[in-house]
C-alpha cells in the first residue's frame, strides 16, 4: 500500500527530531507542515481496505482509521494553535528553549498517539500507550510551575500504575491465546480474533476487567480518573487539547480492542455490563463536578470525563447504530474539545487567569475566538447542529431500541445536568459586559484559524457527514460487533 | 494437571516468587530510601535468576536474552540512576509512613492472602510454572500499590512502580514465558524511559521544595 502507513509514522517523528535542533521559527513551520500532511495522508486511508505494512506489524482497519482521523485532525489544528499560543504568553515572550522543547514534544506526542492505532498487536499497543504517557508527563511539567510539577507527578505515577495493570491484562491475554496457539506467537489482532471463540472464559473475563481498569486510568473513567483534571488544567493549552481530544480517545481505543476479543469469547453481555458500570460512574461524577468549577480548564477536563462516560455507556447498548454513534462521538468530541481548549488558551492569554470569577465579557473582548468558544461550549453540550448532537442522538436512539432503556433515561438526565453546568459557565463569563479597561482585540490569528477549523469540522459532522465517512463508521462498527 | 507432590522445579520456582514478595514487604517498611533501592535491586536479581532457571528448565532460549537485559537494566542501571539522584539530593531519611509499620504489614498480609485465594480460584494451568507462583506475583503487584499509597515520598512511590513491574515480570514468566523477544525488549525500553521521566520529576520536585516528601503536593483539588 505505497508506504502511507510508514509515512504517517515517519513524518511526525522526523518533525520532532528536527524541531529539537533548529530555531523555533523553523520548528513551528515544520510542525504545521507535519500536522497538515499527516492529516491529509490519514484521510486517504478512509476508502482503503485494511492496508498493512512492515510485515504485518502495522495495520489500519476501519476502527484504527477512525481513531487516526481524530488524532491527526487534532495534530493538524493543534500545531496551528500552538504557533499562535507561544507567540507571546501574557506580555512576556517565552524563551527559544521552551519553544523548541514544546514543539519537539508535541510532534513526538502525536507520533506516539498515531502509532497506537497503527500497530497490529496487543503488546505493541501497550508499548505505544506507555510511550504516550511518558512523553505527555514531561509536556505537562514543561511550564515548571508548582502546579505543573504536582500534576505531572500525579499523572505519571497514577497512569503508570494503571498501565501496569493493563500490562498484566496483556500477559493474561497472551496466556489465553497460548491455550490455542501454543507458546511463541505474536499477539496480532486477526489471529487473536480468529481464535478468540476457543479461549478459556474465566481468564478472558479477568483480562478484560483488568484492561478496562488499566487503560481506563488513561481514559479517565471514574474512579481511576483522579490525575485527569490536574494534568489538563496545569499543562500548556496545546497539550491540554491533545490530552483531552486525542489521548483519552486512544486509550479508549485500547479498551475497544479488548472488547472485540472478549465479545468473541464470551458474547457481548459481560463486556457491556462492565463498560456500563464505569460509564455511569464517570458521567454521574463529571456532571456533578461540572456544576461546581471555578477553573476554566478544569471545567473542560470534567467535560472530558463526561464524554468518556458517554462513550462507555454507548458501547454498552446492543444496537449497532449506538456503536456508530460512539465512533462518531470520538471524532466530534475531538473537534469540539480541541476548539474549546483553543478558546480557553485564547481567554487565558487575554485575561491572564483561569479563574472564571475573574473572566467577564469574553464575546466582547475577543471578537472572533469569543463567539467560537460559545459555539464550542454549545457543541460540547450536544446542541444541534454540531457533530456531538448527531453522535449523542445516535447513541440514545440505539439505547432506546435495546432492552435496557432505563439507562437511556439516566443518560439523558445526567447529560442535562452537565449541560446546566456548562451553560451556567458560558453565560457568566462569555455574555456578560466586559470589564473596564479591556480592549477588544484578538490574541492571535493562528488561534482564530485553528478554532475556525474545529467549528467547521463540527458543522460538517453534524449537518452532513461525507458518505465515505459514514461508510467508514459503519464498517468500523461492524468490525466491533461481528467476527472479522 | 498439577501433581499432588510438587516437583523440585515447582518448589524452587515457588520459593523464588515468595522471596520476591518478601522483598516487597521489606521495601514497604524500609526506613531509608537507599535501602529501599537496594532491596529493589535484590528483588530484580531474584526475578532474573528465576528467568534463567525457567529458560534452562523449559529450553526457551529467548528468556536468556530477557534475563541479560533484566540484569543490566533492573539490577544495575535503574538502581544506579536513582541512587545518584539521592546522592545529589543529600536527603537521608524521609519520614513518610502514613500509618504504623505493624498496620502496613498486617494489611499487606491480608491483601496477599486475598490475591492467592482469588488466583487459586481461577484454575490457571501453566506449562512453565505452578499456579501458586502466579498468586504470589499478583500479591507482589497489590503490595506495590500499598507501598505507593502508604509511603508519601517520591522515592518510595517510584520504587513502588518499578517493583510493580517486577511483579508483572514474575506473572509473565509464570503464564507467558514464550512472549516474543521483541515485545520483551519493548517493555524494557519503556521501563527505562519511565525511569528517566521519574528521575526528571524527582529532581524538579526536589529542586523546588528541597524535600522528597509528597505531602507538599496537595495544591490541586476539586
Amino acid at each position: 500500500m505505497n508506504f502511507i502507513l510508514e509515512a504517517i509514522l515517519i513524518i511526525p517523528l522526523s518533525a520532532a527530531l528536527v524541531s529539537w535542533w533548529v530555531t523555533p521559527r523553523i520548528g513551528k513551520i515544520l510542525s504545521v507542515l507535519s500536522g497538515t500532511s499527516t492529516f491529509v495522508l490519514t484521510l486517504t486511508l478512509v476508502d482503503s481496505k485494511t492496508p498493512t505494512a512492515l510485515a504485518g506489524w502495522l495495520r489500519a482497519d476501519s476502527l484504527s482509521v477512525v481513531f487516526l482521523i481524530a488524532v491527526s485532525f487534532l495534530y493538524f489544528t493543534t500545531s496551528i494553535f500552538a504557533t499562535g499560543y507561544v507567540h507571546k504568553v501574557g506580555d512576556r515572550s517565552v524563551g527559544a528553549k521552551y519553544e523548541r522543547r514544546l514543539f519537539a514534544g508535541l510532534n513526538l506526542f502525536c507520533w506516539a498517539m498515531m502509532a497506537a492505532p497503527l500497530v497490529s498487536s496487543m503488546a505493541l499497543l501497550w508499548v505505544a500507550i506507555e510511550v504516550t504517557t511518558v512523553i505527555s508527563a514531561l509536556l505537562v511539567a514543561i511550564d515548571n510551575t508548582e502546579g505543573a510539577t504536582e500534576a505531572s507527578w500525579k499523572y505519571v505515577l497514577i497512569a503508570s500504575m494503571g498501565l501496569g495493570i493493563a500490562l498484566f491484562a496483556t500477559i493474561l491475554l497472551y496466556y489465553v491465546g497460548s491455550t490455542v496457539f501454543g507458546h511463541n506467537y505474536d499477539l496480532f489482532y486477526p489471529s487473536l480474533f480468529g481464535a478468540a471463540p476457543r479461549f478459556p472464559h474465566q481468564i478472558t473475563e479477568l483480562a478484560f476487567v483488568l484492561a478496562v481498569l488499566g487503560y481506563g486510568t488513561k481514559v479517565g473513567l471514574v474512579p481511576v480518573h483522579t490525575w485527569l483534571p490536574d494534568a489538563h488544567s496545569e499543562a500548556p493549552t496545546p497539550v491540554s487539547a491533545l490530552l483531552s481530544g486525542a489521548l483519552l480517545a486512544i486509550s479508549f481505543y485500547a479498551i475497544l480492542r479488548y472488547f472485540q476479543v472478549t465479545v468473541l469469547t464470551l458474547g457481548p453481555r459481560f463486556p457491556r455490563d462492565i463498560l456500563l458500570a464505569f460509564g455511569l460512574a464517570s458521567l454521574l461524577l463529571a456532571a456533578l463536578y461540572l456544576a461546581a468549577q471555578r477553573d476554566l480548564k478544569r471545567l473542560l477536563a470534567y467535560s472530558s470525563i463526561e464524554h468518556m462516560g458517554i462513550l462507555a455507556i454507548g458501547m454498552s447498548f446492543a444496537a449497532p447504530i449506538a456503536i456508530v454513534g460512539v465512533l462518531l462521538h470520538v471524532l466530534a468530541h475531538a473537534a469540539a474539545k480541541g476548539t474549546a481548549f483553543f478558546g480557553a488558551g485564547s481567554i487565558v492569554k487575554k485575561f491572564g487567569t483561569k479563574d472564571m470569577t475573574r473572566i467577564r465579557g469574553v464575546v466582547r473582548v475577543l471578537p472572533f475566538s469569543g463567539p467560537m468558544m460559545v459555539l464550542a461550549i454549545l457543541a460540547l453540550s450536544a446542541m444541534p447542529p454540531f457533530g456531538v448532537f448527531r453522535s449523542e442522538f445516535l447513541i440514545i436512539y440505539g439505547g432506546l431500541s435495546s432492552p435496557s432503556s432505563a439507562v437511556v433515561s439516566v443518560l439523558v438526565l445526567l447529560v442535562t445536568i452537565a449541560f446546566f453546568g456548562l451553560s451556567y459557565f458560558a453565560t457568566r463569563t462569555m455574555l456578560t459586559p466586559a470589564l473596564q479597561g479591556m480592549v477588544s482585540k484578538e490574541t492571535s490569528w493562528w488561534i482564530v484559524t485553528a478554532m475556525a477549523m474545529g467549528v467547521f469540522a463540527l458543522l460538517i459532522l453534524g449537518l452532513h457527514p461525507p458518505s465515505q465517512l459514514s461508510d467508514l463508521l459503519s464498517r468500523a462498527a461492524s468490525e466491533l460487533v461481528v467476527r472479522p | 494437571m498439577a501433581a499432588l507432590v510438587p516437583s523440585t522445579f515447582s518448589g524452587i520456582a515457588d520459593f523464588m516468587a515468595i522471596v520476591v514478595l518478601l522483598s516487597e514487604f521489606a521495601m514497604l517498611r524500609a526506613p531509608l530510601s537507599r535501602s529501599q533501592i537496594k532491596l529493589y535491586s535484590f528483588q530484580s536479581m531474584v526475578v532474573t535468576v528465576l528467568a534463567i532457571f525457567i529458560a534452562a528448565d523449559r529450553h526457551i532460549d529467548g528468556l536468556y536474552a530477557v534475563a541479560a537485559i533484566s540484569l543490566i537494566l533492573k539490577v544495575v542501571v535503574i538502581p544506579a540512576i536513582v541512587l545518584r539522584l539521592l546522592r545529589d539530593a543529600k536527603v537521608e531519611l524521609v519520614a513518610s509512613n502514613r500509618i504504623g509499620v505493624a498496620s502496613m504489614v498486617l494489611i499487606s498480609i491480608l491483601v496477599s492472602i486475598f490475591a492467592m485465594v482469588v488466583i487459586d480460584g481461577l484454575y490457571v494451568h501453566s506449562k512453565s510454572l505452578p499456579t501458586a507462583a502466579l498468586g504470589v506475583a499478583v500479591a507482589v503487584v497489590l503490595v506495590s500499590f500499598l507501598l505507593v499509597i502508604f509511603r508519601s515520598d517520591v522515592v518510595s512511590q517510584a520504587v513502588g512502580f518499578f517493583s510493580l513491574e517486577n511483579g508483572v515480570s514474575v506473572a509473565s514468566l509464570v503464564v507467558a514465558a514464550g512472549l516474543p523477544l521483541i515485545v520483551e525488549v519493548a517493555f524494557f525500553f519503556d521501563l527505562l524511559v519511565a525511569v528517566v521521566v521519574f528521575g526528571v520529576l524527582m529532581r524538579v520536585h526536589h529542586g523546588r521544595t528541597q524535600s522528597l516528601s509528597t505531602d507538599l503536593l496537595d495544591q490541586l483539588k476539586g
